[in-house]
């Protein structure tokens, strides 16, 4: 829901959610689908260095690298940093150590979490071991996190490993959320709050005197603020039109249908709308229309023609 | 392959900084759309040099869309310089800084004469620390969501493993920072300032930016056209940016051998110079950045207050190349090192050597 603070400026919540699906190379297919049968894979640096978490190119001379080993699922804290409160998507809910891990055998260090009770028990140099996820598909995130080990140093480090596994991970999807508070600033305000009241409002350029609907703050032409609120409409010209014959998904709306540019009477910007309440085949430049709104809209529904002349060309030409 | 020995890149044509404007940095400016936000500082270095829109020769912008969640800002934007009839114009999604390096090289192509440079940030309707898990490697890091201040405590507690600073001196660099910023009317954060809690430790609230809004710009100018639109020009000798290898695990965090090869590069050690605007977002990269630039106790760091006093995403990098020339434009300084970063834990670096001409 839409809600004004003091200030009166529109603010809602947002949230950007998208799935990210991503190809991996051959080293990165290796090494995740090794995760998901608990081996870890590095890969050689021309500089004779094991990489791990293994990279598909050399960080020095940019060359591609193939030559795979494997390495141990203990290794030793290279640094860490404690994180008392755990965020959202993060490896562990409850408070943990940040640790890069060198893991034996390896010549770099991993990111990831370290479960510890707190952070006296963490330390630069202290051992640790891979704590598997019980479900692991072939991501990073098959190592639930780290946790404190003073056993002995795993076996396999640095034996050439080919690579191969049966059904290998090609691909992973990441999917991402972010969280925002929108708001659309002074003028959008002004431009939504009217339009609740079935006014169109726009704001004229001081410079140029152009009225722009819907008003973004600045006049584009001349580079300078707007704030001279103008209504404008209710009425208008349609300019320009398409017939649209495709039914978009979630839209009901019989096709064909026409689409306008529309430019409201004291407007010199084209808004767009459907055109409604005259067959698609008759709808032509010039077509004076007027809004249609329906009980509770945010915004006219469509426009519908005025039964007016059709408006001369000269008139809305430069609004084309 | 053996690394080349870097050497310093004369630039082929005088282009100097000659005018820079920034907003008030502040935590939140819901009454402002972006473009509300920029308009008056691209108003305010117009007039500095009494130059309009249309007698601008090449435009950059450095904005990203992440930080609002609001899809191509960059061309709703493009309304506050009047960019109708079209002009010629770039945009790039990083700091201001490597817009600034593309406008540079613009110019020395010869194509411009001048150049107008702008970027801001709203990171007051998302969460940064979040959103900037996104830029990171998508495999290994991203779904771990690191979130910005835990890779920077991991830089820090790798710094005092190493004993080149302990959690006494980052609080130093914090102090330092916003007493020099009770100086700057834009900072958004100055004065006497609690170290706090641990944030992600061993990093405190005091040395973490503040999260805020803020937009700044910059024109340039070639040659002769400089010396006509101010009176005395921040000339760049020199500019360049590098990056760290991608893994982080790869680097050594405790030192920035991309910031000191855009350094050299830049000619930044040829002579010493009198101050150094660091793009330190964190006390503890201080500290790595006066080691890799190689500055001594007599250099005057982060007169402004730095990153630690106003951190406006996509534009404190600019702001550190602006601040620079402004102490030119007014006498403070005659030869001063910029740097920008973009990145976790310095990923990118962007070093400028400004000079102004001798008198």
């Amino acid at each position: 829901m839409a809600s004004a603070p003091s200030s009166g400026v529109l603010r809602a919540p947002l949230v950007v959610e998208f799935p990210f699906t991503r190809s991996l190379g051959p080293v990165q297919s290796a090494f995740l689908t090794g995760l998901r049968e608990r081996v870890v894979l590095g890969v050689k640096a021309r500089d004779g260095r094991t990489l791990v978490p293994p990279v598909e190119y050399d960080p020095v001379t940019a060359e591609e690298i193939r030559d795979l080993v494997e390495v141990a699922a203990t290794g030793t804290v290279t640094t860490w940093a404690w994180n008392h409160e755990p965020r959202r998507g993060q490896p562990l809910a409850t408070p943990f150590a940040w640790v890069l891990v060198k893991l034996d055998g390896a010549d770099t260090g991993l990111l990831h979490a370290l479960d510890a009770p707190g952070p006296d028990a963490v330390r630069t140099g202290m051992r640790v071991r891979v704590r598997w996820a019980a479900e692991r598909v072939g991501a990073i995130t098959d190592i639930a996190c780290f946790e404190p080990y003073e056993g002995e140093r795993g076996a396999r480090q640095g034996a050439p490993h080919s690579g191969e596994f049966a059904e290998p991970v090609t691909g992973i999807v990441a999917p991402a959320r972010l969280d925002y508070t929108y708001s659309p600033g002074r003028a959008q305000t002004a431009y939504i709050n009217a339009l609740s009241a079935q006014k169109t409002v726009g704001e004229r350029c001081p410079s140029c005197r152009k009225v722009y609907v819907p008003p973004r703050g600045a006049c584009p032409t001349c580079g300078v603020a707007t704030a001279e609120r103008v209504e404008v409409g209710p009425r208008g010209t349609v300019t320009t039109y398409c017939i649209v014959n495709i039914k978009a998904k979630n839209l009901d709306i019989e096709v064909p249908y026409v689409y306008a540019h529309i430019a409201l009477d004291g407007a010199d910007l084209a808004l767009h709308a459907r055109i409604a309440g005259i067959p698609y085949d008759e709808v032509r430049m010039g077509l004076r229309v007027e809004p249609v709104w329906t009980e509770g809209g945010r915004f006219p529904d469509h426009y519908r023609p005025t039964g007016e002349p059709d408006a001369d060309y000269d008139t809305y030409k430069e609004l084309i | 392959m053996a690394p080349r020995k870097p050497s310093v890149m004369r630039p082929a044509r005088d282009v100097a900084v000659v005018a820079f404007g920034q907003t008030d940095h502040l935590r939140s400016t819901d009454e402002l759309s972006e473009v509300e936000m920029l308009m008056p500082v691209l108003h305010q270095v117009l007039a500095a040099t009494g130059l309009r829109t249309s007698d601008i020769g090449f435009t950059c912008s450095g904005s990203c869309d992440y930080l609002a969640g609001r899809a191509f800002s960059f061309t709703m934007a493009l309304d506050g310089v009047g960019a109708w009839p079209p002009i010629s114009e770039s945009h790039v999604e990083m700091d201001g800084a490597w817009a600034l390096y593309e406008a540079w090289t613009a110019l020395q192509t010869g194509e411009a004469d001048t150049a107008l440079v702008y970027s801001y940030g709203k990171s007051s309707p998302g969460s940064v620390r979040d959103v900037l898990t996104r830029q990171l490697d998508p495999y290994y890091l991203a779904p771990l969501w690191p979130d910005s201040v835990a890779l920077a405590a991991l830089q820090a507690q790798a710094l005092i493993d190493a004993g080149e600073t302990d959690e006494p001196a980052l609080a130093g660099v914090a102090r330092r920072s916003r007493a020099d910023a009770t100086a700057n009317p834009h900072a958004q954060l100055s004065g006497s300032v609690a170290q706090g809690d641990y944030v992600v430790r061993p990093l405190r609230t005091g040395d973490c930016p503040p999260v805020g809004d803020g937009a700044a710009a910059v024109i340039l100018a070639a040659g002769e056209r400089a010396r006509d639109l101010c009176e005395r020009p921040a000339w760049i000798r020199g500019i360049d940016h590098r990056v760290e290898a991608h893994g982080l695990g790869v680097r050594d965090l405790t030192d920035s051998p991309s910031t000191r090869l855009a350094a050299e590069r830049a000619g930044v050690f040829e002579r010493p110079v009198d101050t150094a605007e660091l793009h330190a977002p964190f006390t503890s990269q201080e500290v790595v950045l006066r080691k890799a630039l190689r500055l001594g106790d007599d250099v005057t760091v982060n007169p402004s207050g730095g990153a630690l006093a106003a951190n406006p995403m996509m534009a404190a990098g600019l702001i550190r190349i602006g601040e620079a020339a402004a102490r030119i434009h007014r006498g403070a300084s005659h030869r001063a090192v910029a740097h920008a970063t973009s990145g976790p834990c310095l990923q990118q670096n962007l070093v400028a050597l400004l000079e102004g001409d001798t008198r």
